[in-house]
């Protein structure tokens, strides 16, 4: 008897929350006539949380640009997941921002990670997932099939190969270049691969390719090797833990030549592995600088500093700021009836929107179609140098 | 030149490797023990050397004594706290605990000081490139082989004039004759884990001037490799050592001159399947008939 009586009280405090919970869901649908909700799962917390905050800073920045003027009428509200840093996490995140906070569109992961477990949710679900700094070729085509709701900010990986041999060849003039690969990362093989394709169709030869893997420490033997081939320059698509390595002990051994990297060069920690002198003559390509002269990026290096108290933007940042922008903006032409499907949409049709990390134009795959930036090393700090179109 | 130039980065190699092989050598020699902490005092050794370099501001070679000095007191206690007490167990016994030292070392360093690496700073020594007939040598490196080659003569000194060096020949003859002849045992193979833990921390400070980077799992390869040379040149024989060591560094530069950088430790673990194979008593070694 008792437990009847008990189940009763359950049933009926259950029906009475479902009420409530009906009555909340439409006061929500409501407020959405007002507000248009986007998530951010992004990485705040756990291994690469600098990664995450950063992005996170730029989009909210940007927000609170839009929302001065909103989107017709309407005001963007960011709904924010920490994903800890974790896939598993991350697909938890995407998981109750489409289903319980029913955004319209969720701002990714920042690595490609991260983002790659959300991806089947998104389709699954027709939610729009931009990833700010996923540069994985991986994210937005799976298996050599289009992910027809990712999305991404950044440039691919192969690109910065592509960029670095157009830059080497037509403003370095080198003919001849040696390529030193990390053999345990698919990112420095990716990047290789696409540099000498690009390098050998600008006329020029690779003399020699050598390899080395993480955690090696002494490189001079490979460094004599590629002395002896005499080349114009040298491209070391690494991580800056070997590479502050392999450029120091490159200038040790008497090669003054020309060294290029990517993005995996970006940390404070080079410097202070390879020392200032032996940065010398070294270039990476980037995302973003933020001592790019364009009126577009210090205006926004001048608002990010004026809102996070003097600090500088990295590219994590300006992609951030550029995702929220590249969002706005397909949810302004998404038409009357804003709907995760019209966003995809209109996020598939961006054209030439210009943003601060470049003019940007979305391709057949999802990638958009933007300059790099390239930095040169010079007194142990990086110099904005020139921006390569595609 | 290139030739002659790898050479010069094989030596330069080599001679690291060589001054971690005699610390592993001397110890089998006199306790019949691969002490696989080796590897880790090595590390150990070079962090003491970056810290005294960053924090005390001491010169290159103030740091290298102190770190010596750190390594041998270290090597002492491993030897004191962990082998004293399994002298008369089995020798698998002994060498599992060597396994497991060398893990507490490495996992202990991570705990106190966390996995990130640190770089040694750029101007502790000068560098100066000579330019000899075409050949570029550092004078670094040749400073460091001179460090090297010295701390290996003193070692010579150590073992064949000084008491102490007689009683670790004795011991290592014949531990119990030794003790009947009234040499105390212990201490002697103390001094045998501090002089070879000494080299080993020299070894970490050349370590880091040359290489830069350091973390706490630095010792692992070089260790590992130090133990091929030392039974390259015949485990227990010290000449052995510092033939084998500079022989490994030399074989590692020429495998990557002939562009097989990917190759280069592949290959020095063949050489030490090789001559476990062919010639298990090593360079030096003088054949042995075994007791069965």
């Amino acid at each position: 008897m008792k437990t009847k009586k008990l189940a009763g009280i359950f049933l009926s405090l259950s029906l009475v929350a479902g009420v409530l919970a009906g009555c909340n869901s439409d006061s929500a649908g409501s407020n959405a006539s007002e507000e248009l909700l986007i998530g951010a799962n992004l990485e705040l917390t756990g291994g690469v949380a600098s990664y995450g905050q950063s992005i996170y800073e730029g989009a909210n920045l940007a927000l609170k640009e839009i929302n001065k003027k909103g989107i017709n009428g309407k005001q963007l509200k960011l709904v924010k997941y920490d994903n800890k840093s974790e896939a598993q996490e991350a697909m938890n995140g995407a998981l109750k921002l489409i289903n319980q906070d029913k955004v319209l569109a969720i701002i990714g992961s920042a690595t490609s990670t991260n983002t790659l477990a959300q991806v089947a949710l998104a389709n699954k679900n027709q939610v729009p997932i931009i990833t700010a700094t996923g540069t994985s070729p991986e994210v937005t085509v799976t298996n050599g099939k289009l992910n027809e709701y990712v999305f991404r900010t950044c440039f691919i990986d192969p690109f910065q190969g592509t960029v670095a041999a157009n830059f080497s060849t037509k403003n370095l003039g080198a003919k001849t270049a040696a390529i030193y690969i990390d053999n345990s990362s698919d990112y420095s093989k990716g990047l290789a691969a696409s540099f000498k394709e690009s390098f050998e169709a600008n006329g020029g030869s690779v003399v020699t390719e050598e390899a080395y893997l993480q955690k090696d420490t002494d490189f001079r033997a490979t460094l004599t090797r590629i002395k002896s081939k005499k080349p114009d320059f040298i491209y070391i698509p690494g991580y800056y833990e070997e590479v502050g390595l392999i450029v120091k002990q490159a200038r040790e051994s008497g090669i003054d030549v020309p060294i290029m990297g990517a993005d995996g060069w970006d940390s404070p920690k080079l410097l202070e592995i390879a020392g200032k002198d032996a940065l010398a003559n070294t270039f990476i390509t980037n995302h973003y600088s933020s001592g790019d002269p364009d009126v577009k990026i210090q205006s926004f290096v001048e608002a990010f500093q004026k809102e996070y108290k003097g600090k500088k933007p990295d590219a994590f940042a300006a992609l951030g700021y550029d995702t929220a922008y590249f969002l706005a903006e397909a949810i302004k032409n998404a038409g009357e009836e804003v709907t995760s499907e019209n966003i995809q949409k209109a996020l598939a049709e961006t054209k030439n929107l210009q943003l601060v990390s470049g003019s940007f134009t979305i391709d057949e795959n999802h990638n958009p179609i933007k300059s790099a930036t390239i930095l040169r090393y010079e007194k142990g700090e990086q110099v904005f140098e020139t921006k390569v179109n595609p | 030149m290139e030739i002659i130039q790898q050479l010069v980065n094989g030596i330069s190699l080599g001679s690291i490797y060589a001054l971690i092989a005699l610390g592993y050598t001397m110890v089998y020699g006199i306790v019949k023990l691969i002490n696989f902490a080796h590897g880790d005092v090595f590390m150990v050794g070079s962090f003491v050397g970056f810290y005294s370099i960053t924090f005390l501001h001491l010169s290159f070679f103030p740091a290298l004594i102190l770190s010596m000095v750190a390594c041998a007191v270290f090597g002492v206690l491993i030897e004191r706290i962990a082998y004293k007490p399994l002298r008369n167990a089995t020798r698998i016994a002994a060498l599992i605990t060597a396994i497991g030292v060398s893990l507490l070392i490495e996992n202990g360093m991570i705990f106190f000081r966390g996995a990130q690496l640190e770089a040694y700073p750029n101007d502790i020594l000068p560098t100066n490139k000579i330019d000899i007939l075409g050949v570029t040598v550092e004078s670094k490196s040749l400073l460091i082989l001179g460090v090297s080659v010295a701390l290996m003569i003193i070692l010579q000194f150590v073992v064949h004039k000084t008491k102490i060096g007689k009683a670790m020949r004795a011991v290592s003859h014949d531990a119990e004759a030794a003790k009947l002849m009234g040499i105390n045992v212990d201490n002697t193979i103390s001094a045998t884990f501090a002089i070879g833990s000494s080299l080993a921390g020299a070894a970490g400070v050349i370590f880091g001037t040359y290489y830069y980077k350091i973390e706490p799992l630095m010792g692992v390869i070089p260790g590992l490799k130090a133990f091929v040379a030392a039974v390259l040149g015949g485990i227990g024989i010290i000449p052995g050592a510092m033939v084998g060591g500079l022989l490994l560094g030399v074989i590692e530069s020429l495998v990557s001159a002939a562009g097989g950088s990917l190759w280069r430790d592949g290959v020095a673990f063949i050489v030490l399947i090789l001559i476990l194979i062919f010639m298990p008593q090593g360079i030096f070694g003088k054949n042995k008939r075994e007791k069965v």
